[in-house]
């Protein structure tokens, strides 16, 4: 009975456990996502990463990327359009980035919607993590 | 001077003194209690901060009425231009929220002049275009939306530091260069 009882408890324990996860946890993820859709996949890259980071796309609100409210440097605070401070994207800037899976996907259906018009593909999602990451 | 007369003199500074700070403590008091009358409603929701002020400051429920919230929850896809969509669950709870706490849901009085402003058939999304905002910040010139330190009009903390809390009492504003 008392068996049970410690099972019971820590397998509950672990259910409720929110545990944070890591940037290199969630690109793994976006890494096994990538491998099947993406032909001949090899790697995920920080200049393809880069490169999307700065695309700017026309919307009928003006020019549209992700530099529009984080700006060109991911180190740095951006501004939102509605005048409201963001801390640095990049995880070397700021600890708390890319450790909520559930926070990061959120974003990345907002984000590449308004900028690109279309959901990301974990490849994309993966260089832009990969992109960074890269910058210290 | 007599020593007596001098303490008489001193006596009558200190409360003299004493009268002053008890009345300024109570003047602040009383301006603290009309600000709360006055204030327009504006109840904590965890939630609805932690997906909602993001980027925007985190308008009070009682700027608009139920049926703009409504119609608001209803386009997140689209938001003044941008997709600002929530999982359905999280969603209709900010709505229910947002809906008990409207405008016209609330007794308020700021709030009652801001429901009673906008026409019965009318769901503005914008508090800016309300009538009750225009009357109030007409004398606002154009320049000052666009000063760096403000942006545009729906930047409320701007001007109103506890925009956030329902209070935007006259005179507590406070316009930055």
């Amino acid at each position: 009975m008392r068996m049970i009882s410690i099972i019971l408890i820590a397998t509950l324990s672990l259910a409720f456990t929110a545990r944070a996860e890591t940037p290199g946890e969630i690109l793994e993820a976006y890494r096994q996502e990538a491998k099947a859709p993406t032909k001949g996949f090899g790697s995920f890259s920080a200049e393809r990463g880069r490169e999307l980071y700065a695309r700017e796309q026309s919307s009928p609100r003006g020019p549209m990327g992700c530099v529009t409210c984080h700006t060109s440097d991911p180190r740095r605070p951006g501004t939102t359009r509605a005048n409201k401070a963001i801390e640095p994207l990049a995880p070397g800037a700021n600890a708390k980035r890319f450790t909520d899976r559930a926070k990061v996907e959120k974003w990345f259906t907002r984000n590449c919607d308004d900028v690109l018009r279309r959901p990301c593909s974990a490849l994309e999602k993966g260089d832009f993590l990969t992109y960074l990451l890269s910058i210290k | 001077m007599k020593p007596s007369r001098a303490v008489l003199i001193f006596l009558v500074a200190c409360f003299a003194m004493g009268a002053a700070v008890v009345r300024a403590g109570d003047d602040e008091e009383h301006h603290e209690r009309r600000q709360k009358r006055k204030a327009i409603s504006a109840p904590e929701n965890v939630t609805y901060r932690a997906e909602c002020a993001s980027c925007h400051m985190l308008y009070p429920p009682g700027l608009l009425p139920a049926r703009s919230w409504k119609a608001m929850m209803g386009g997140l896809k689209d938001h003044f231009g941008e997709n600002a969509s929530l999982d359905p669950g999280t969603a209709a709870n900010i709505t229910q929220f947002l809906v008990e706490n409207g405008a016209d849901q609330t007794t308020s009085r700021r709030s009652q002049k801001i429901s009673k402003s906008i026409a019965a058939d009318d769901a503005p999304l914008r508090i800016t275009e309300t009538n009750y905002f225009k009357r109030q910040h007409h004398e606002v010139s154009n320049k000052v939306w666009q000063r760096k330190s403000v942006g545009s009009p729906t930047n409320c903390a701007a001007c109103h530091s506890r925009a956030e809390a329902g209070v935007f009492s006259e005179d507590e504003v406070r316009v930055p260069r």
